[in-house]
C-alpha cells in the first residue's frame, strides 16, 4: 500500500464515473416521466457506435478539424441513442406495451445494432477496425484546464477532460430543472401521477416522449465516452462489447442516487472507483474478485434503498405503467 | 391576474356597482330595481345567466353507453346536485365538462356560446374546474406546487408569489391552508382545500365537484357547504354529483340521471328524498333497511388491548379493546385509514399484533344453528392471538373485505368463479389433485341464490361488473357458514338495488347468531343497519355507541375526537407515530 497512488486513483475514479454519470442522467430523466427504461446498455451501445462512426467517416473523406470531429461524435451519439429510446416511446406511450419487456429488447437490439455496424463498418477498412485517427482521441481525452505537470492536485484536474465538465453541469443542470423550474416539476408530476398531471392540463404524451427521447440522447452520451476515451474506455476504436454491462450499472446507480442528479455524480464516482480498484489497491486477491465489486455494490445499495423508505426518496409513483386518460 | 372575471362581474362593472359582486345572490327586490335602473341591460343578463348548458351530450365506452343524449341547464350563482346511482353517468358527464373525455355527440354551451372542451386546458381556459372524486394531487409535492401545476408562467418558480396568491384566495371563501405542506402529511378533507383552491387559482368561475362529501366526516362537510355557499354568493355556478343525502342541504336544482339517461331536473324545495330516489332508481324504493333484533346474543370475540404497527413502525392501533356479540351488527366508523383494516386483519391473523395483545373466541352455544360447523375449541375462550389465518379460518372467522379497486384482495381476478370457490377450500381434499366438482356446485348455487350475472361460472371474475364481483366474494365468505363475518366496504360502488341484497345477506347472518362486523364509509347506512357502532380514531377507540340511539352528529364528532377533548385527526396521529420512532421530518 505504499506506493499508492492517491491522486492516481482519484482521477482514475472520475474518469471511469463519467460513462456511469451520463447513463445515470439520462435514466433519471426518463424514470421522472414515469416510464423505466432498461434499454440504458442498448442506447449506450447506440450511442458509442454513432459517435465512433460520424468523426471516422469525416476522417474518411479527409476531414482534420479537431473541433467538426468533437461536435459530429457527440451530435451523432446522441442521435443514435436518442432513435433507440424513440423505438422504445413508440412501443410504450403510444402503443402502450409492456415497459420492462421493450427496455430488454432494446439493449439487445442496441448490443447487436452496434457491433454489427461497428464490426460491419471496421471490415471496410484496410485494418479491419473501425478506428479514429490521433487528433479526435486527444481532443476527448485530454484536460482542458491547462495545469500539467502542476502536480498532485494540479494532475488531477489536468487531466479532466470536457466530458468531465459536461457531465457535472449536466447533473447540475437537472438538479435545477427538476427541483426549480415550472417544467421541471410539471415532469416529476407526470412521473408521479400521469392523470392528475393530465387533469391539471400538462400534455402527457409529450412530456413522456421529450423526456424518454432526450434521456436516451444522455444515455448515448455515455458510449461515445467509453469508446473515446483511452484510460477507461478503448480509445478510438470499435472494440466487441465494449459498453460491457455499464448500462445496467447506470440503471442501478439511479436507484443508488434516488433519483437525484447531485447524488448521482456522487454514485458513478463511487462505482467509477469500484471499477478500477484492483489497478490502485492491491489486496492480494485474484483480479476477476474485483470486477465483481460494483455488482455487490449495487446489490448492498438496492437492499438499503428498499428498507430506508423516505417519501422523497421513493420511485415515481407511475414508473413502469403506460398511462390512457379513458382508461375506466 | 387571479381569476377572470365572470360575466356577473363584468356587467357589475359596467353598471359601476362594485358592490353588487359581494352582496350575494340576486334578491327579486334588488333585480327589480335593476330593471328600473338598466332594463336594456338586464335583458342581457337574463339571457346570459345560463352558465352552462349540455345538449343531447352522448357518450359510449365500446358497448356500453354511458351518456345517452343527456342536457342540463346551470345557472350563475347556483348550486346544481346530479343525482344517480352508481354507474349512472354522473362522473362521466363531468369528466367532459372537464375535458378527460371527449363526447361522442351532443353540445356544450358555456356562457351562451358553444364551445369544444377537448382537453382539461380548454376547459380551465373556459373558467370551468373540477374537483375529482379521487384527488389529483401529487403526493410528494406542497400544496403550493400542486396548485401551479401545469401553469405557464416564468421558467423560475417563485414559491413566494405563489404562496402568496394562495393566502389571498383562502382568506376571500374561508380556507385554511399551509402552501408549503406536503400532500401526504394531509388529512382527505385538507387535500380537497387544496383541490379547491387549485381550480380557483385557474380562475374557475364554474366548479364541478365529483361527490364531495363522500370521504368527510359530517363537520367538515358543513365546513364544505359554507365555503361553497360562499362561492355561489360570488356568483360562481357550481355543480355536485352526489348520493341522495346532503343534496337537500345544499343545492338549489337537482338532476338526475339513471343508467346514462337524463331523467330531469327538479328545484330542491320542491322536492323530497323518496321522491329523488324513486326517479333515480326508476321505481319506487323503501329507503329504509331492517335491524331485526336476534334471538342467541352471546359473546363471541373479546379483544383485548390490541397494538398493530405498520410496516414502517406506525402505530395503526393502539391498545383497542371491545367485545363482538353474536347475533349483532358491529359497525366500525372512522376517518379512512383510522385503522380499519388493520383491525379485520388482526383478527384474521393476517397482521401481526403486538405483545400483551389477546384475541379471545368464544364458540356458539350448542343449542344455536351455526354451531358445530368449524372444529371445536375451548368454551371459556381460545386465543386467537398467535395463529395463522387458516387455522382462525377453521374456527368459523371469516373476512370479506372488499378494497377500493374492489378485487384487490380476496378474489383473484384472472380466475374464474369456480377457482376462487377453491381458494378456500382446496387445502382440504387429499392427495395432489384438487376436486373441482364441489366449488363448482358452490358457485353455481351463488349464481342463483344471489342473482349473479355472468354468463357462466368459467368466466374469469375480471370480467364481472362490480356489484356481481362483490356478490361473488361475500357470497363465498358466508358459504363458508362463519360465525364470525368480518367485512370491509361490502357496498362500496354498488347500486341502490345490489346494496340492499348485501344488507340483507348481513342480516340474515345476524339472526343465525352470527357476530358481523362491518367497517363502512357511509355513516347513514351505519346508522340504521348496525346494533352498535364502534368509532376509530387515529387507531384508538374513541366509544362504542347504540346504533338505535346514537346521532350522525355524535358519531362524526368521535371520528376526529378522541374522548377527553383531544382533538386527533388522522395526520396528527400519524405524525405521532412517526415521532415514537425518533424520525425527524
Amino acid at each position: 500500500m505504499g506506493d499508492f497512488n492517491l491522486a492516481g486513483f482519484l482521477t482514475a475514479a472520475v474518469l471511469a464515473g463519467v460513462p456511469l454519470l451520463f447513463g445515470t442522467l439520462g435514466e433519471i430523466l426518463t424514470e421522472k416521466s414515469g416510464n423505466l427504461n432498461l434499454g440504458v446498455e442498448g442506447m449506450m451501445f447506440m450511442g458509442a457506435v454513432g459517435g465512433l462512426a460520424g468523426p471516422y467517416f469525416y476522417e474518411q473523406v479527409g476531414g482534420t478539424s479537431q473541433i467538426i470531429a468533437v461536435l459530429l461524435g457527440l451530435v451523432l451519439a446522441f442521435l443514435c441513442a436518442a432513435f433507440g429510446a424513440f423505438l422504445y416511446s413508440v412501443l410504450t406511450i403510444t402503443l402502450r406495451a409492456n415497459q420492462n419487456v421493450t427496455g430488454l429488447a432494446l439493449t439487445i437490439f442496441g448490443t447487436g445494432f452496434a457491433n454489427f455496424f461497428g464490426e460491419a463498418i471496421g471490415s471496410t477498412n484496410a485494418s479491419n477496425y473501425m478506428s479514429v485517427g490521433k487528433p479526435t482521441v486527444d481532443a476527448f481525452n485530454n484536460g482542458i484546464m491547462g495545469l500539467k505537470g502542476a502536480g498532485g492536485v494540479g494532475d488531477f484536474f489536468a487531466s479532466m477532460n470536457f466530458m468531465v465538465v459536461l457531465g457535472l453541469l449536466l447533473a447540475g443542470f437537472l438538479a435545477w430543472f427538476l427541483g426549480r423550474s415550472r417544467k421541471g416539476l410539471n415532469l416529476r408530476s407526470v412521473g408521479e401521477s400521469p392523470a392528475t398531471a393530465d387533469a391539471a392540463g400538462i400534455n402527457v404524451t409529450a412530456y413522456k416522449y421529450l423526456a424518454t427521447v432526450l434521456g436516451g440522447g444522455i444515455c448515448g452520451l455515455g458510449g461515445l465516452y467509453i469508446v473515446m476515451n483511452a484510460s477507461s474506455g478503448v480509445g478510438g476504436t470499435w472494440v466487441h462489447n465494449c459498453v460491457g454491462g455499464r448500462g445496467w450499472i447506470a440503471v442501478a446507480l439511479v436507484i443508488f442516487a434516488t433519483w437525484s442528479p447531485t447524488r448521482a455524480i456522487l454514485g458513478s464516482l463511487v462505482f467509477g472507483a469500484l471499477s478500477i480498484m484492483r489497478l490502485y489497491i492491491n489486496l492480494g486477491i485474484p483480479a476477476q474478485i474485483y470486477s465483481i465489486f460494483p455488482y455487490i455494490a449495487t446489490v448492498i445499495v438496492l437492499i438499503a434503498v428498499s428498507m430506508r423508505r423516505k417519501r422523497e426518496n421513493q420511485p415515481p409513483n407511475s414508473l413502469g405503467l403506460a398511462y390512457f386518460r379513458e382508461e375506466r | 391576474m387571479l381569476r377572470q372575471w365572470g360575466p356577473r362581474e363584468a356587467i357589475g362593472a359596467l353598471w359601476g356597482e362594485e358592490e353588487q359582486r359581494n352582496e350575494g345572490a340576486r334578491s327579486p327586490a334588488k333585480r327589480a330595481k335593476d330593471m328600473e335602473l338598466a332594463p336594456t341591460i338586464e335583458v342581457r343578463d337574463l339571457e346570459e345567466r345560463t352558465a352552462i348548458r349540455l345538449k343531447d351530450i352522448t357518450k359510449t365506452f365500446g358497448e356500453v353507453v354511458a351518456n345517452d343524449a343527456v342536457s342540463l341547464d346551470v345557472d350563475w350563482g347556483e348550486i346544481l346536485a346530479l343525482l344517480g346511482e352508481n354507474g349512472s353517468g354522473k362522473t362521466t358527464l363531468m369528466n367532459m365538462l372537464s375535458g378527460i373525455y371527449f363526447p361522442d355527440s351532443g353540445e356544450i354551451q358555456v356562457d351562451g356560446k358553444t364551445v369544444t372542451v377537448r382537453s382539461p386546458k380548454d376547459a380551465f381556459g373556459l373558467g370551468i374546474g373540477m374537483i375529482h372524486q379521487h384527488f389529483k394531487l401529487v403526493d410528494v409535492l406542497t400544496a403550493a406546487e400542486n396548485i401551479i401545476l401545469g401553469l405557464k408562467g416564468q421558467g423560475k418558480l417563485d414559491r413566494k408569489a405563489v404562496a402568496r396568491d394562495i393566502k389571498a384566495i383562502s382568506e376571500k371563501y374561508g380556507f385554511d391552508i399551509d402552501p408549503g405542506q406536503k400532500i401526504y402529511d394531509m388529512s382527505v378533507s385538507q387535500k380537497q382545500t387544496v383541490e379547491i383552491v387549485k381550480v380557483l387559482y385557474r380562475g374557475a368561475n364554474i366548479l364541478i365537484l365529483d361527490e364531495p362529501t363522500a370521504v368527510l366526516t359530517p363537520q367538515e362537510t358543513d365546513k364544505l357547504f359554507a365555503i361553497l355557499r360562499n362561492m355561489k354568493a360570488d356568483g360562481k355556478a357550481i355543480i355536485i354529483t352526489h348520493k341522495l343525502h346532503e343534496v337537500m342541504d345544499i343545492s338549489d336544482k337537482v338532476a338526475v340521471l339513471r343508467k346514462g339517461k337524463y331523467i330531469g331536473t327538479v328545484n330542491t324545495s320542491e322536492t323530497d328524498p323518496q321522491r329523488l330516489t324513486d326517479m333515480m332508481v326508476g321505481r319506487a324504493v323503501s329507503l329504509d333497511i331492517d335491524r331485526p333484533r336476534a334471538e342467541h346474543r352471546n359473546l363471541r370475540l373479546e379483544v383485548e388491548n390490541l397494538t398493530v404497527l405498520s410496516g414502517e413502525g406506525v402505530k395503526m392501533l393502539s391498545g383497542v379493546s371491545f367485545s363482538a356479540f353474536g347475533g349483532e351488527i358491529l359497525g366500525i366508523a372512522g376517518i379512512a385509514g383510522s385503522g380499519q383494516k388493520e383491525l379485520l386483519e388482526a383478527i384474521a391473523g393476517l397482521q401481526k399484533a403486538q405483545a400483551g395483545a389477546h384475541i379471545r373466541y368464544f364458540p356458539p352455544e350448542s343449542e344455536e344453528p351455526i354451531a358445530g360447523k368449524h372444529i371445536p375449541v375451548k368454551r371459556d375462550g381460545e386465543e386467537l392471538v398467535g395463529k395463522n389465518p387458516t387455522q382462525i379460518e377453521k374456527i368459523g372467522v371469516s373476512l370479506a373485505f372488499v378494497p377500493e379497486d374492489r378485487l384487490g384482495m380476496g378474489l383473484v381476478a384472472g380466475m374464474d368463479m369456480v377457482d376462487n370457490m377453491m381458494l378456500k377450500t382446496y387445502k382440504n381434499g387429499r392427495g395432489p389433485l384438487v376436486d373441482r366438482r364441489p366449488p363448482k356446485k358452490l358457485a353455481e348455487d351463488l349464481i342463483s341464490e344471489l342473482e349473479i350475472v355472468t354468463p357462466g361460472v368459467g368466466t374469469p371474475v375480471r370480467k364481472l361488473s362490480g356489484g356481481n364481483v362483490q356478490k361473488v366474494l361475500v357470497g363465498r365468505e358466508i358459504a363458508s357458514s362463519p360465525t364470525v363475518l368480518m367485512t370491509a366496504y361490502p357496498v362500496r360502488g354498488l347500486d341502490i338495488n345490489s346494496s340492499y341484497t348485501i344488507y340483507h345477506l348481513l342480516n340474515e347472518q345476524k339472526m343465525k347468531g352470527v357476530a358481523v362486523l362491518l367497517v363502512g364509509e357511509d355513516l347513514d347506512v351505519l346508522l340504521e343497519l348496525c346494533d352498535r357502532i364502534l368509532v376509530l380514531c387515529g387507531g384508538k377507540i374513541s366509544g362504542i355507541v347504540d346504533g338505535r340511539s346514537t346521532t350522525k352528529e355524535e358519531v362524526g364528532l368521535m371520528m376526529t375526537h378522541l374522548p377527553g377533548g383531544r382533538e386527533a385527526s388522522a395526520v396528527s396521529v400519524l405524525q405521532a407515530g412517526r415521532t415514537e420512532r425518533g424520525e425527524d421530518q
